[in-house]
């Protein structure tokens, strides 16, 4: 399904402010697999999403989806297979326009978009149908600018846009970080909704241990720009957000001594 | 009558110019310079193929395409060469000054009106008020080709309004408007924002070109310095629209650009006739612009405050 094959991408190479985001990383997800991605800030686990996305293009390594090879693809390409959340919920919808549009937009995602009608009677109503399925009692305002709405219901509409024509993948990165509690317990349960009923295959990234723990059938850990741990099947199961904190805490420490161990031997050689 | 018939019929040409500004500056948020060059080479364009004899709606008609063509390169430089977008525009523009005086072979060309456009409007008073050679309108005396010239360039402005009304409710053109709203967005949904600038900005100064094409038959002469401060006059009838309208809604804009361009032309007229210098004019409409870009934040001490809100 999605299998990514030592990818690495280097930021302002060669320059001091040089960063290596992701070291060679691997990954193989099946059909239907749900995985959250989890890691320290700077670990590299929205650039792993922003590779897959087709935000830049990786140095090395190779990127296939649906059997095929899309590590060249343009972004707007690879928008044929791939639905998106952002962690902004201003990012994903166009604020002038209605919600009704913005849904149309999304109707046609990588598809070719002619000269026909966008908003038939028709398709104004089946687009009517899935936001009212969303029991927000956002379908009697269809033609409001999606501007005039709240944070949280502008992140689940993006969240209906993305997964409206069934993509291949669809990526969320950090898509409750910026809601209030509330808000972000009703986009996780719309996400489940839609990932459940669709059976979409997910990469999510998250920095709350719970939903890491309690989605989703397989947690991976992100460190410096490599994947420090993979965690399915019944371990997975078994998880509790208190084991993951405490796997930070490990690999904190384990950072923390390669460095001392490294000024040291730096100290003596250099 | 016959200035405030002029100043309608010009008012309602330049609205073309306007809907040109508004899909550049507006719909799919490009700052486009390009518009003084490709108003002149509509002229300039239509002006000596009419002069070589070519029929005067063929003319105008390939004014427009190469307006067209003038912004489709801007907007590739911007695209597949990553030069910034103002500085895509200045090069065009700086290179149709050029251009334009080699289409004309000298730097004006007068139009004799029986072979331009405005004979249509010359044979459709002659058919129908046939001899009479002065109206009256409303208790005002008008001539009956300035008349019948105001009704067709109505029919015009409308009926160009109208499709582009209808475009932006189409996909393509749906989406074209959502690359000004939040590219971000629209990228992540598969188009291709590039090559939409591209077809953005070759509508857009198509319309421009054209409204160039009939400017110069208008006023009987093509002239390489024509288009000088058009740009500005587009943008200050798009201005004066919007505050006119207050909404975003796509069919409110086109409207309002229309007004705009009308309601600004007869506030020039009305000043030139005051006593105003012509040579002060660009002056004056530049600091129309100003103000109005920058009085709103002042006076309701709210517009940007109001926008904010609407995001949070």
């Amino acid at each position: 399904m999605l299998e990514i094959t030592d990818v690495k991408k280097t930021f302002h190479a060669s320059t001091p402010n040089e960063v290596r985001a992701l070291q060679g990383v691997s990954l193989s997800l099946e059909r239907g697999s749900f995985v959250c991605v989890i890691g320290t800030n700077g670990s590299g686990k929205s650039t792993l999403l922003n590779a897959v996305a087709g935000a830049f293009l990786v140095d090395s390594g190779r990127i296939e989806l649906d059997g095929a090879d899309i590590t060249r693809w343009p972004e707007h390409r690879r928008a044929k297979l791939i639905g998106r959340v952002f962690q902004d919920p201003f990012s994903g919808t166009a604020p002038s326009m209605t919600i009704a549009e913005n849904l149309a937009l999304a109707a046609r995602r990588g598809q070719r978009r002619g000269l026909n009608w966008a908003l038939t009677p028709g398709r104004r109503g089946k687009l009517r149908d899935r936001v009212a399925a969303m029991g927000l009692n956002l379908e009697d305002r269809l033609n409001n600018p999606i501007g005039t709405l709240s944070g949280g219901q502008r992140q689940s509409l993006t969240l209906l846009m993305a997964g409206l024509m069934k993509p291949s993948l669809l990526l969320l990165d950090e898509h409750t970080a910026a809601l209030d509690p509330k808000s972000a317990d009703q986009v996780i349960r719309l996400t489940q909704e839609f990932i459940s009923r669709d059976h979409l295959t997910t990469l999510m990234v998250t920095h709350s241990m719970q939903q890491a723990a309690f989605l989703g059938d397989r947690v991976i850990m992100m460190d410096r720009g490599q994947i420090a741990f993979d965690i399915s099947g019944q371990a997975k199961r078994r998880l509790r957000p208190e084991d993951l904190l405490s796997r930070f805490e490990d690999l904190r420490r384990a950072n923390q001594l390669d460095e001392s161990a490294a000024e040291m031997l730096r100290a003596q050689y250099v | 009558m016959t200035l405030l018939i002029g100043s309608l019929t010009v008012g309602l040409m330049l609205s073309l110019l306007a809907f040109g500004i508004l899909i550049s500056y507006r719909v799919v948020a490009f700052e486009d310079l390009t518009v003084d060059g490709s108003f002149t080479l509509g002229g300039a364009t239509a002006a000596m193929l009419i002069v070589s004899g070519a029929d005067p709606l063929v003319a105008t008609l390939c004014g427009a395409l190469t307006g067209a063509t003038a912004g489709a390169v801007t907007a590739t430089l911007h695209a597949h060469f990553g030069i910034n977008r103002l500085l895509s525009g200045i090069l065009v523009m700086t290179a149709l000054y050029s251009v334009n005086l080699r289409v004309m072979g000298k730097s004006n060309i007068p139009l004799p009106s029986q072979k331009t456009l405005m004979n249509f409007a010359n044979q459709l008073a002659a058919r129908l008020f046939a001899e009479r050679t002065v109206l009256h309108v409303a208790g005002w005396e008008a001539s009956p080709r300035d008349v019948c010239g105001l009704a067709l360039m109505s029919l015009v402005a409308a009926g160009f309004g109208l499709v582009l009304f209808a475009f932006f409710r189409t996909n393509l053109g749906l989406a074209m408007q959502a690359i000004g709203d939040n590219s971000r967005m629209i990228r992540a949904l598969g188009v291709n924002v590039e090559r939409m600038m591209i077809v953005a900005l070759f509508i857009s100064n198509g319309l421009i070109g054209l409204s160039g094409a009939l400017m110069a038959q208008y006023q009987g002469f093509a002239d390489v310095q024509m288009g000088i401060g058009m740009l500005v006059w587009g943008v200050a009838s798009v201005i004066l629209g919007e505050s006119l309208v207050g909404t975003k809604k796509i069919g409110f804009l086109l409207t309002g650009a229309v007004m705009g361009s009308v309601l600004f032309r007869l506030l020039v007229a009305i000043a030139l006739r005051w006593g105003l210098n012509p040579n002060d004019l660009k002056l004056i409409t530049a600091a129309f612009v100003f103000a109005a870009l920058v009085l709103p934040k002042f006076v309701s001490g709210g517009s940007r405050l109001v926008r904010r809100e609407r995001r949070a």
